[in-house]
C-alpha cells in the first residue's frame, strides 16, 4: 500500500518563527476589531481589506518565485500561515482560491506573460479569483461539462454557465473549465482552462443564496463572451489533466478539517470548569483526532514540497477531515445545551449555528465524499 | 531511514514471512510455543534491539524497536517480543541486569514489595501477563508500603502460573507470587516519572503492533474483494464495497502516519499526551477497520480457515492493553480543559518542545 504512505514531516524552525509573527499580527487585528472569529471563513469570510493586509505581510504567494512577486518560502511555511489563519477564524475567502489554486496552476502551466501579469497582483492581494468547474448538468461527473469555447480568429467565444461558483461576485477573474473540442468518445479530452475576466461583456453573475440566506455561491452565465486567445492556460485540450494536478492542493490543506475549529475552541472554553467525565472524554477524543489529521495533512504538504501529486492521500485527508468537521458539531451540541442561532449574542450559539448550517457543504465541495472514496478505491486497485 | 533500520526491516520481514505461517499461529493458539521462530529472532539479536550494547543489548534505538513491532504486528507473530524488550528496557534503565532468556512484563498487578532484614519479599498477583507460561522471568513494577515504586525481575519457576488467553488466543496468564524472596541487589527503586515513561512505551508497543495489523487487515480485504465474485463481477467493483474499503484505507493511513511520527520522534522524546493520542487513533481504527474488514469478507472472514481473524482478533486484544481509549481521552481532556487558552498551542507545539523527558 505504498500509495497510502505519508512521510512524517517536522516543521522547520523558520516555520515556527513565522507562527509567532502571524499570531502577533492576528491578535493585533483582533484587538483592533478588524474581525470576529467565525467558522468556515474560507468560504464565508470575505474581506478585500484583510486579504490585502495579508498580502502586505508577505503571506500570499508564499512559495512562488520572487520574480513573480512571491516570497520563495517552503510549502511548510505556507502550511503554518494557513492553519493559523483558520484557527483564528479570520476572513480569508477573498484570496483563498487564487492563493491556493490559481497561483500554482499558472506557475506550472501558464505563459510567461500570464505569470507576469497575474502573479504579482495575486501575491499582493489585489486581485481575486474564482474557480469555474461545476455546471447545472455537471457536478460529480465533472468531465461532462458543456460550456463551450469556440475559436474565432484570435479569440475564443465562450458560451455556457457555471454554478456554485464561490465568490464570483467579488472575484476579478475565473479559471473556467471549458470544452474547446466537441464531446467525443473520451469525455476527458477536448477540455481546456481559460482565464475569464468576470467584467467582460456577456457575463451575468446571479447569486445563489445558501439556506442561511448568505450569498457566497453564484451562477455565472456566459453569452458570447470574447476571450483573447492568449488567455488559455497550458495546453488546448489539456484542461482535465491540469485540473487534476490542482486537486492535491485543493483537498489536503488544513481547511479540510478546520472549518469548525473556532467552535471547538469555544467549546473547550465553555467546558473549562466542567468536571464531567463525559465532557473530558469527548474533548480528549476530538483533540486526538485533530492531532492525527494535522499530521496527515502535513504529510501531504511534505509530498507536494517534493514535487509529487499525491491524489489518493489528498482524497483521504479530505474524507476524514470533513467527517471530523461534522464530528465537532455533533459533540459540541450534545455537551452544551443551547439554542443555536446565527444572530445569537452568545458566541457558542452563533458558532454552532454557523457550523450546522454550513456543514452540508463540507462533504460536498471539492469532490463529494462518495467521489473521493471512489478515487481511494481506485488507488487500492479494486476499481 | 537509517541503513541499519532498513536492514533490520528486511531481515525480520523475511524471517516472519517464511516462518510465521497461518499454521504456526494456529498451533501457537493451541499452546505450542513457536520455539524455532523465537530462536531465529534471538540468533539475529532482534530480541535485544533498543537496548544499549553496553548494557547487554543489541544496540539500535527505540525507533528501531518500534519499527520492528510494526512488522511483528503485520505478521501477527505469536511471540513475546514487545514484552521481552520492554522488560529488558525497564531493567537496564534502572540499572538491573538484562536477561537473554524470555522475560515478560507486568504493570497491572497487586504486588507488594516488603523489606526484610536480608532483602525483599514479594507477594501478590499479576494478572494478564503475556506469555508468562513460556517466559523464565517476569519484570514487576510494584509498590512498597510507603507507596514507593520498586522494580525487580522475578524467576517464574518460583511463581505459580495460571493459564489464561486474550482475544487473540495469545497467552495472557495470571502469575501468583507467594512470598518470593529476593536479595537486596535484585530490587531497586524506580521513580514515578520513569514508571510513566515505561508505561508510555508499553502503550506505544500496542500502537505499533496494531498499525501492522491494520496494514495487513487492509491488504487482506483488498485482495479478497478483488477475488470474490458475485453477480458476475468481483465484489470490489461494487460501489457499496468500495466506499467501505476507502474508510478502512483512511483509518489505516491515519494509523501509519501516527506510527511514523512515533518511530521518528521516540528517541528525542514522546510526551504522555502524544502516546495517548496515538493509542486513541489506533483504538478507533481497530474498531472501524476490523468491522469493515469482516463485512467485506462475508461469512468466509469469520471462519477459522481464513487468516483474517488472526489480525482482527489481535486488534481487538491489543486495543485494551496499556491504556483504554476512554481512560486516555479522559486524562487528555482534563489537561486540555484545565488550560483552554492553550488548545491551539497544544495542537501545534513542536514535538521536541512538548517532550518532558529524556
Amino acid at each position: 500500500m505504498k500509495e497510502l504512505k505519508l512521510p512524517n514531516v517536522e516543521l522547520p524552525e523558520e516555520a515556527e518563527y513565522l507562527r509567532r509573527e502571524i499570531r502577533e499580527f492576528l491578535s493585533e487585528e483582533r484587538s483592533r476589531g478588524s474581525f470576529e472569529p467565525k467558522c468556515d471563513t474560507w468560504l464565508g469570510g470575505y474581506s478585500a481589506e484583510f486579504s490585502r493586509k495579508i498580502g502586505e505581510q508577505g503571506w500570499l504567494g508564499m512559495t512562488w518565485p520572487k520574480k513573480y512577486g512571491g516570497h520563495e518560502r517552503t510549502a511548510l511555511e505556507r502550511f503554518v500561515i494557513t492553519e493559523e489563519l483558520l484557527a483564528a477564524g479570520a476572513p480569508v475567502a477573498a484570496h483563498w482560491f487564487g492563493d491556493r489554486q490559481t497561483g500554482p496552476l499558472l506557475l506550472r502551466y501558464g505563459t510567461k506573460e500570464q505569470k507576469q501579469r497575474f502573479l504579482p497582483l495575486l501575491a499582493r492581494g489585489e486581485i481575486f479569483f474564482a474557480i469555474g468547474l461545476s455546471e447545472p448538468n455537471s457536478g460529480s461527473d465533472l468531465a461532462s461539462v458543456s460550456t463551450r469555447a469556440k475559436k474565432s480568429g484570435n479569440k475564443w467565444i465562450v458560451n455556457g454557465s457555471k454554478i456554485w461558483t464561490s465568490g464570483a461576485h467579488h472575484a476579478h477573474f475565473m479559471i473556467t473549465l471549458v470544452r474547446t473540442a466537441p464531446l467525443g468518445e473520451k469525455k476527458h479530452e477536448g477540455l481546456s482552462q481559460i482565464l475569464l475576466d468576470l467584467s467582460a461583456p456577456g457575463i451575468t453573475i446571479r447569486p445563489i443564496h445558501l439556506m442561511t440566506g448568505e450569498h457566497h455561491f453564484n451562477e455565472v452565465i456566459m453569452e458570447d463572451v470574447e476571450v483573447s486567445e492568449d488567455m488559455i492556460i497550458g495546453l488546448e485540450g489539456g484542461g482535465w489533466k491540469q485540473s487534476l494536478a490542482e486537486l492535491a492542493y485543493e483537498r489536503s490543506g488544513p481547511e479540510r478539517f478546520m472549518s469548525t475549529y473556532p467552535l471547538l475552541e469555544e467549546l473547550v472554553r465553555k467546558l473549562s470548569d466542567s468536571d464531567s467525565d463525559y465532557a473530558k472524554i469527548a474533548v480528549g477524543r476530538l483533540v486526538s483526532r485533530l492531532w492525527t489529521l494535522r499530521k496527515m495533512s502535513l504529510g501531504v504538504a511534505g509530498l507536494l514540497e517534493q514535487g509529487k501529486s499525491p491524489e489518493i492521500a489528498a482524497a483521504l485527508v479530505k474524507d476524514l477531515g470533513t467527517e471530523y468537521e461534522n464530528e465537532i458539531i455533533k459533540t459540541a451540541r450534545l455537551l452544551i445545551p443551547s439554542h443555536p442561532s446565527v444572530t445569537a449574542d452568545s458566541s457558542f450559539d452563533a458558532l454552532l449555528a454557523q457550523s450546522i448550517l454550513h456543514a452540508p457543504g463540507f462533504t460536498l465541495r471539492g469532490g463529494t465524499t462518495e467521489i473521493l472514496r471512489g478515487i481511494i478505491a481506485r488507488g487500492l486497485g479494486v476499481r | 531511514m537509517s541503513e541499519i533500520r532498513s536492514m533490520l526491516e528486511d531481515t525480520v520481514s523475511k524471517v516472519l514471512r517464511d516462518l510465521c505461517t497461518k499454521e504456526l499461529i494456529s498451533a501457537a493458539e493451541k499452546g505450542e510455543f513457536p520455539e524455532t521462530l523465537w530462536e531465529t529472532l534471538e540468533e539475529l539479536g532482534v530480541n535485544a534491539v533498543g537496548i544499549h550494547e553496553e548494557k547487554g543489548g543489541s544496540g539500535g534505538d527505540l525507533g528501531d524497536f518500534m519499527d520492528l513491532l510494526k512488522i511483528v504486528g503485520y505478521y501477527a507473530a505469536p511471540v513475546p517480543l514487545a514484552e521481552h524488550i520492554l522488560s529488558n528496557f525497564a531493567l537496564s534503565e534502572c540499572g538491573l541486569p538484562v536477561t537473554n532468556t524470555i522475560s515478560t512484563f507486568s504493570f497491572e498487578n497487586e504486588i507488594d514489595f516488603d523489606k526484610t532484614d536480608s532483602g525483599w519479599v514479594l507477594s501478590g498477583i499479576a494478572k494478564f501477563v503475556p506469555w508468562a507460561r513460556n517466559a523464565k522471568t517476569i519484570t514487576i513494577i510494584g509498590k512498597t508500603f510507603e507507596n514507593q515504586y520498586k522494580i525487580a525481575n522475578v524467576r517464574l519457576k518460583e511463581c505459580q502460573v495460571r493459564n489464561h488467553e486474550n482475544l487473540a488466543g495469545d497467552p495472557f496468564d495470571e502469575v501468583i507470587l507467594n512470598h518470593i524472596l529476593l536479595s537486596e541487589n535484585e530490587v531497586t527503586a524506580i521513580d514515578n516519572s520513569k514508571v510513566g515513561e515505561i508505561f508510555d512505551l508499553a502503550t506505544l508497543t500496542r500502537v505499533m503492533l496494531m498499525t501492522g495489523s491494520m496494514e495487513r487487515t487492509l491488504e487482506l480485504s483488498v485482495t479478497y474483494t478483488k477475488e470474490r465474485t458475485q453477480f458476475g463481477r468481483p465484489i470490489g467493483k461494487f460501489q457499496a464495497v468500495q466506499q467501505k474499503l476507502a474508510i478502512l484505507a483512511g483509518e489505516t493511513t491515519a494509523s501509519m502516519a501516527v506510527a511514523d511520527f512515533i518511530i521518528t520522534n521516540i528517541d528525542a522524546g514522546i510526551s504522555t499526551e502524544e502516546a495517548s493520542m496515538a493509542k486513541i487513533q489506533l483504538g478507533d481504527a481497530a474498531q472501524e477497520g476490523a468491522r469493515i474488514a469482516h463485512q467485506v469478507h462475508g461469512a468466509m472472514g469469520f471462519t477459522d480457515e481464513h487468516p483474517l481473524h488472526q489480525s482482527t482478533r489481535r486488534l481487538w486484544a491489543w486495543r485494551d492493553e496499556y491504556g483504554l481509549e476512554s481512560i486516555l481521552a479522559k486524562k487528555l481532556g482534563e489537561k486540555i480543559l484545565s488550560h483552554p487558552e492553550d488548545l491551539w498551542g497544544f495542537i501545534t507545539r513542536h514535538t521536541k518542545a512538548t517532550s518532558d523527558k529524556r
